[in-house]
């Protein structure tokens, strides 16, 4: 069984999660498209802290039956895995982005130099 | 056919001049782009006052993104034929002529110098490195269909169909050895000759212990990656 007190503190944990993401996307310090993943994830771990039933049966189908939280730890886990593949596709993109802006700005910058001056 | 060398440059100062020189001593028509990869000393000065036309990126990208600019430059200002040589000056330009004969003649896109054709050239690198190129050798072989012997060089030529292909798809790191795979896949006609290569006339090789196994790691990585992709053909673009 889920002690009680894990369950408040999951939960108290969650709702300030998506309470800051909320917050930053509010503030426009974060974009909406990546806070998605963040909010998922303390709503899913919100409901999982709440709804104590959904955790145990969660726990008794991956066999964990000492401790039903640990579920807690695998569901938390595997959101921040996902969050951080999927930023490393993001800065694959932004380097290759990148690389194709210094490359045209050198291309550019010769032109440039080649360009006779404006007749004004 | 109007011809572009392509020379990608870090720091290097003491050699671009002369690197410079010798590939105008060898064609004097031919255009000289020095790619300088945001060096912090003299290179953009010296390459000019050499004569050569500079492009300067603005940060440093490494070689692999450093050379595709030159590339993109060739492809932009309509070059017919490019040649790559190093800015530290171990490529011999006056080798230029056997690199660039099989482009000419219009039966190659891509000529690799290779250290490695003839078995009694006279580069014989240490255990580990020879080991390397080979292993990578085999592998480019292996997965592209066709026996190349050296994958590691930087001293090559390209047709017009490779100045394409090589402006668009080039790897940004470590390009050598992906390149070559990637202008297999492509079906760029592949053509070998052997040249010699010179000790680095100045600086120090980029290449240490650690940094090596990441070059291996990544470069086998890549090229697994490379076979797993599609690439344009590029059968139909020839003349």
């Amino acid at each position: 069984m889920t002690p009680l007190r894990a369950s408040v503190a999951g939960a108290i944990a969650s709702i300030i999660l998506i309470l800051v993401v909320v917050e930053l996307v509010r503030g426009r310090r974060l974009k909406e498209r990546y806070a998605l993943l963040w909010l998922a994830t303390g709503l899913v771990l919100l409901i999982l802290s709440v709804w104590r039933e959904g955790l145990n049966t969660l726990a008794g189908w991956f066999g964990v039956t000492g401790y039903p939280p640990a579920v807690l730890f695998a569901v938390a886990i595997l959101f921040i895995f996902l969050v951080l593949l999927h930023y490393s596709t993001v800065v694959s993109r932004l380097t290759d982005e990148n690389v194709d802006l210094a490359q045209r700005i050198a291309l550019l910058e010769e032109k440039l130099s080649r360009a006779p001056p404006p007749a004004d | 056919m109007s011809f572009i060398a392509v020379v990608p440059a870090w720091n290097e100062e003491g050699a671009i001049g002369r690197v410079v020189d010798e590939i105008k001593a060898y064609d004097a028509a031919a255009t000289v782009v020095v790619v300088d990869d945001a060096s912090i000393d003299g290179t953009v000065n010296v390459a000019e006052a050499h004569g050569a036309t500079v492009l300067r990126l603005p940060f440093n990208v490494g070689i692999g993104g450093a050379v595709q600019t030159g590339f993109r430059y060739a492809r932009d200002e309509g070059f017919e034929v490019a040649a790559r040589l190093d800015g530290d000056g171990q490529h011999d330009a006056s080798e230029l002529g056997k690199l660039l004969g099989p482009i000419r003649a219009g039966t190659a896109d891509l000529v690799i110098g290779s250290r490695f054709v003839d078995p009694g050239g006279s580069y014989r690198p240490p255990f580990a490195r020879r080991t390397g190129i080979r292993l990578f050798a085999r592998l480019v072989s292996v997965l592209g269909g066709q026996k190349v012997t050296d994958t590691t060089s930087g001293f090559v030529a390209l047709s017009r169909s490779g100045i394409e292909l090589f402006a668009v798809e080039y790897p940004h790191d470590y390009p050598e050895v992906e390149a070559t795979l990637v202008a297999l896949r492509s079906g760029l006609r592949l053509t070998q000759v052997q040249v010699d290569m010179r000790e680095r006339q100045a600086g120090s090789s980029s290449i240490t212990f650690v940094r090596s196994l990441y070059y291996i790691v990544k470069v086998t990585l890549a090229l697994l990656v490379a076979s797993l992709r599609r690439y344009p053909r590029l059968e139909a673009a020839r003349r």
